[in-house]
């Protein structure tokens, strides 16, 4: 049986009742590698251990985290860091965990991070409805300052950090980093055309370093430790752990930090405890509902966990660390319905083949999953798919828009086009039998 | 509703916690459903004065995000997820029931949200995105006259903490 290795999530194991507030926190190591960072006064140190530590965006593009703050260009400022905290991955509830519950972790790694890249000016950009997790964040940072982790000349050193919390108001977009920068500068959350990226020009066409909560916080942890054996800990490039997102039909839901190099069929049976009582596994989405499903076969479920194996084997990936399980109940037709209307409703519509393709994607999907298919829909549906992503199979890794959330609802199709194929295509037939 | 003069004064403190003052139209957009219960127009006026830009560009920005409520709308905004955990563990027939329940109520908003990230506790639904967590049809019924009826304090529509 495999256990979980805590590291950012080791606080809230340690002080369940409360994990949050200052005192747990300089209890139990808070804002110590902070403390000997600023003692060091070496930035650059900051950064190599980051690059060294082979620590991967944990927001789901699973990017260099240490690459992504080199691209800053040498001698522009100001520069930002903003934390990305909108979290709406459906089946994703990892950062809002961590927010909730451990805010000063995440301080800590912000300023640490700040530190790195020089910047003075950080904005935590925070879901909209994580409304506990704005309270503990406000007070954490109210706490932080009066012990002179934030503000001014900070701890003695010279660096000054300022942070400001914005909360989002409902739109899966800005999770996506230039429809943040966006949402963050007053406007509708519509993604930017890339290059430029925000490092060269960002918030306020300034360069911007944007990061996830789970990765700044585990920044802290990597200074502890060093970046070296930080790397050690994980599989080939998959180093470190992940807090994986577990639910759905699974005894035990929940949030587990797991240590790369572990199987899907680990988290599944061994920490999720199985499928529910006299239930099997149908299929899974094994990282957050944007990336292609994988089914109950021994190649899927003993696939290691790692973000280049499970890319180059299995045509998904880990994404956002989520893990959504679904049993021998679940219509796989209805949850791709469920999850296209999902697109439908969170394109922002700046590019038209995502704009019109969700909706068109949705309604076919609607009459599939309810018995009034027509024999050409499945043929249909992947047609419309290749406007958004054109090489459909490949989904979501092609596209014709400005941001992924368009090619995301391609990737259900090409997972029942793979997976359940025979069986939809069987079941069009017999709804065409129907007489109207 | 104008600005109290307090909240006047806290919109003039958040404008300048940002480097470009429309930067401030959420939190501000915010701010204004905690005291006013809804986003009106008359809102968002003020908050293009405070911000330096149009009317119609607050509009603009706010109308595209859902947390928003540009009709006056109940105390309690009820928040029910039906994404796929949800949708496979009960939340459509929570939907259904409190949608009913509520239907001629002006008190009580009952709308179908997208993933709230509470997993790992579905179904799961907000009442003013106070998480609720493992509701049945009658579990979530009860959650909300309890607000409604005081014995449960509730935040402001726009999850701000209240006293």
């Amino acid at each position: 049986m495999v256990e979980q290795r805590l590291i950012v999530t080791k606080r809230l194991h340690d002080r369940p009742d409360d994990s949050w507030t200052i005192d747990a926190a300089l209890a139990t190591g808070a804002y110590e590698s902070l403390r000997q960072v600023l003692a060091a006064g070496n930035p650059a140190d900051v950064q190599e251990h980051v690059t060294k530590s082979g620590l991967r965006g944990r927001g789901g593009a699973n990017f260099a985290t240490g690459q992504k703050w080199s691209f800053l260009p040498a001698g522009s400022f100001p520069r930002y860091l903003v934390v990305n905290g909108d979290e709406g991955e459906p089946s994703t509830f990892k950062d809002r965990m961590l927010v909730e519950r451990d805010p000063h972790q995440m301080i800590e790694g912000i300023v640490i991070s700040a530190y790195a890249i020089g910047c003075n000016l950080a904005f935590i950009y925070l879901r909209g409805e994580f409304a506990l997790g704005y309270d503990r964040v406000m007070q954490a940072i109210a706490d932080a300052r009066r012990q002179g982790f934030l503000g001014t000349d900070i701890l003695g050193s010279g660096f000054d950090l300022e942070l400001v919390v914005h909360r989002g108001a409902g739109a899966y977009i800005c999770g996506e980093e230039t429809g943040l920068l966006e949402s963050l500068e007053g406007e509708r959350g519509m993604p930017r055309l890339k290059p430029p990226f925000p490092a060269i020009e960002g918030l306020y066409a300034k360069p911007t370093v944007v990061n996830n909560v789970e990765t700044l916080s585990t920044v802290p942890h990597i200074m502890a430790m060093g970046g070296d054996e930080y790397a050690k800990i994980g599989v080939n490039r998959s180093t470190g752990t992940r807090v994986v997102a577990l639910s759905g039909h699974v005894q035990n839901p929940g949030n587990y930090e797991v240590e790369f190099g572990c199987t899907f069929r680990d988290i599944i049976f061994g920490f999720g405890g199985g499928i529910r009582e006299g239930h099997t596994l149908k299929f899974f989405l094994p990282g957050g509902a944007s990336f292609q499903w994988l089914i109950d076969t021994d190649e899927h479920l003993d696939a290691i966990y790692d973000i280049d194996f499970v890319s180059q084997n299995l045509g998904t990936t880990l994404g956002s660390g989520a893990i959504m399980v679904f049993d021998d109940t679940v219509d796989p037709l209805r949850v791709a319905w469920r999850l296209a209307k999902f697109y439908a409703h969170e394109s922002c519509g700046k590019c038209t083949p995502c704009r019109e393709g969700t909706g068109w994607i949705e309604k076919i999907l609607f009459r599939m999953a309810n018995g009034l298919g027509r024999p050409s829909d499945f043929d249909q549906l992947i047609d419309v798919g290749a406007g958004i992503s054109p090489d459909v199979m490949r989904a979501p890794f092609t596209q014709t828009t400005l941001c992924p959330l368009g090619p995301s609802v391609v990737s259900p199709i090409a997972s029942l086009h793979k997976y359940f194929g025979d069986e939809i295509r069987a079941r069009l037939a017999d709804d065409a039998e129907v007489p109207a | 509703m104008a600005f109290t003069d307090a909240n006047r004064t806290r919109a003039q403190e958040i404008v300048a916690l940002y480097p470009r003052p429309k930067s401030a139209i959420l939190p501000l957009a915010h701010l204004a459903q905690d005291q006013d219960g809804w986003l009106s127009d008359e809102a968002m006026r003020e908050i293009a004065e405070l911000t330096g830009v149009t009317a119609a560009d607050v509009l603009g920005t706010c109308s595209f995000y859902t947390m928003f409520k540009r009709r006056p709308c109940g105390k309690l905004v009820v928040s029910v997820c039906t994404n796929v955990t949800c949708l496979v563990t009960g939340g459509p027939e929570v939907l259904e029931r409190l949608r009913g329940t509520y239907a001629s109520d002006p008190d009580v908003t009952v709308e179908e949200v997208e993933c709230i990230a509470a997993c790992d506790g579905a179904p799961a639904m907000q009442v003013n995105y106070e998480f609720h967590e493992r509701v049945t049809p009658d579990a979530a019924e009860a959650i909300v006259d309890e607000y409604a009826s005081g014995a449960r304090k509730a935040r402001t529509i726009s999850g701000a903490r209240v006293g």
